[in-house]
């Protein structure tokens, strides 16, 4: 284990993990719309967005899934160091990191039972660029449209179909993150 | 408050309980189950909505805490100095300055802003226990979306009570798929629902998490001829003369004397403090009691 795996945690839990969490949930209720973090200083290829999300949900009880560049000693022993949760395939993880063309295809990932849409993987998506323009989303949490710039549209289509199940996204680049939950409906895309 | 973790729950529960909360954003209206944890108070007081705002709150927050409408009776006053203590917050009764909200059984009658958060106590979350007493069968029913048996039981209030009876924890169905339990609110609250703050909802003895993102299509279960109607008693606060809160019947003496005023105390008190006065009110004395 590399000494920087040691550090770049949060230097105050229970106040950033808060503060993070407020910004997560509010990105989630709310797609279309970026939110900036801090607290986390995650090794390279991961953003700080992607280590605060990590920081602040992950432990021993979600098995996490890297994907692709992610899925190397730096990264895992600086997750494993700071929150613990065990790594897993892709068809049994909670939380998934990669980006998006190591993150698909996403149907290997669980997406819930019709008892329990609950269970399924929440990936977390790393992004070049992430901008409040692009394909329009409508649906629980928009008041009447947002735009956000997705990796890619039709995936997104497919799995909002599913809903109840489904998979639930965060896209994050840099200290900046968005939320898609399975509701979202992706109708078209801008000029 | 050195001897607590920052808002009572220590880090991990509130991890699981911060992944319920974005599954339950995730799938409007479905009850996320989470492993409540053993809080400093009885189940019945809040258990659920205490555990989701121990989750929720970050030291800048302002909370608010209500019972039935009111800031200052005990449940209410007792979980607000739970958090002052555990979490060193802020603490307020008005309800535009606060950005958490915790609530047990009423939506404040002011619209809330996309800035706040409205947390619910809820006793019962499941809309079809009494119909159907079997966690087995009720699960089956919501992934089914088999809600037959809950508009049967709305039949039923027609038929014998010549309307629709229920009156509180009045059922709705969220974004067209989940029937969902509002928590025991009076059905004047249900138009409400569809706001721009988060609602989240816990049950603690229950052990379920849920919640309405803003925006959210929220729909009070009806027929197309007995359309879903929002009551309230037929009068006007006899403190603020208000017409469009709901209210409380206060019974005043043993002579049958009664009085109706807001169930929000803090409704009526700004009002008041705008100069309406009620039949039975007198103006408003920032010192009164």
């Amino acid at each position: 284990m590399h000494m920087q795996s040691l550090q770049g945690g949060f230097s105050s839990e229970p106040v950033e993990a808060a503060v993070a969490f407020r910004a997560a949930m509010s990105a989630m209720a709310r797609p279309g719309r970026i939110e900036t973090v801090a607290g986390a200083q995650p090794p390279a290829p991961m953003s700080v967005a992607a280590g605060v999300l990590i920081l602040t949900l992950c432990d021993p009880e979600t098995p996490v899934f890297l994907a692709g560049a992610w899925d190397c000693p730096e990264v895992r022993d600086w997750i494993t160091f700071h929150t613990g949760a065990p790594f897993a395939g892709p068809e049994t993880c909670a939380f998934a990191l990669g980006d998006w063309a190591a993150v698909t295809p996403l149907s290997r990932f669980p997406i819930g039972t019709p008892e329990y849409p609950d269970r399924s993987t929440t990936v977390i998506v790393e992004m070049s660029e992430l901008s409040e323009a692009g394909a329009t989303l409508s649906g629980p949490g928009i008041q009447s449209s947002a735009t956000l710039s997705l990796p890619e549209i039709a995936p997104m289509q497919a799995n909002a179909v599913l809903f109840p199940l489904g998979l639930d996204f965060f896209l994050t680049c840099g200290d900046r993150l968005a939320g898609l939950p399975r509701t979202t409906k992706i109708s078209n895309v801008e000029g | 408050m050195t001897d607590y973790n920052f808002a009572y729950l220590d880090e991990q529960t509130k991890r699981m309980i911060r992944r319920a909360i974005l599954k339950g954003l995730a799938i409007p209206g479905y009850q996320v189950p989470f492993a409540s944890r053993e809080m400093p108070m009885p189940y019945g007081w809040g258990t659920g909505g205490v555990q989701v705002s121990a989750a929720t709150l970050t030291p800048d927050d302002t909370l608010k805490v209500i019972d039935q409408g009111a800031d200052d009776t005990t449940n209410a006053v007792s979980i607000r100095k739970f958090f002052e203590r555990t979490a060193g917050v802020a603490t307020t009764e008005e309800t535009s300055k606060a950005s958490v909200i915790q609530t047990r059984h009423r939506i404040p009658e002011e619209d809330l802003t996309e800035d706040q958060i409205l947390v619910y106590q809820v006793p019962i979350p499941e809309p079809l226990r009494f119909l159907e007493p079997s966690e087995v069968e009720t699960r089956k029913m919501h992934s089914l979306e088999d809600y037959g048996l809950m508009h049967v039981k709305l039949y039923e209030d027609i038929s014998r009570h010549g309307q629709i009876a229920t009156s509180y924890a009045y059922p709705v169905k969220v974004e067209d798929r989940y029937v969902m339990d509002p928590s025991p609110i009076p059905k004047f609250d249900n138009p409400k629902l569809e706001m721009a703050a988060i609602q989240l909802f816990g049950a603690g003895r229950e052990q379920r998490i849920y919640a309405i993102p803003p925006y959210t299509q929220v729909v009070s279960l009806d027929f197309e001829d007995y359309p879903f109607e929002a009551s309230k008693a037929d009068a006007a606060c006899d403190l603020c003369a208000a017409t469009d809160s709901y209210l409380d019947e206060v019974i005043t003496d043993d002579a049958g004397g009664r009085m109706f005023v807001c169930s929000d105390t803090d409704y009526c008190r700004s009002r008041r403090a705008a100069g309406h006065v009620g039949a039975l009110g007198t103006a408003f004395d920032e010192d009164a009691a």
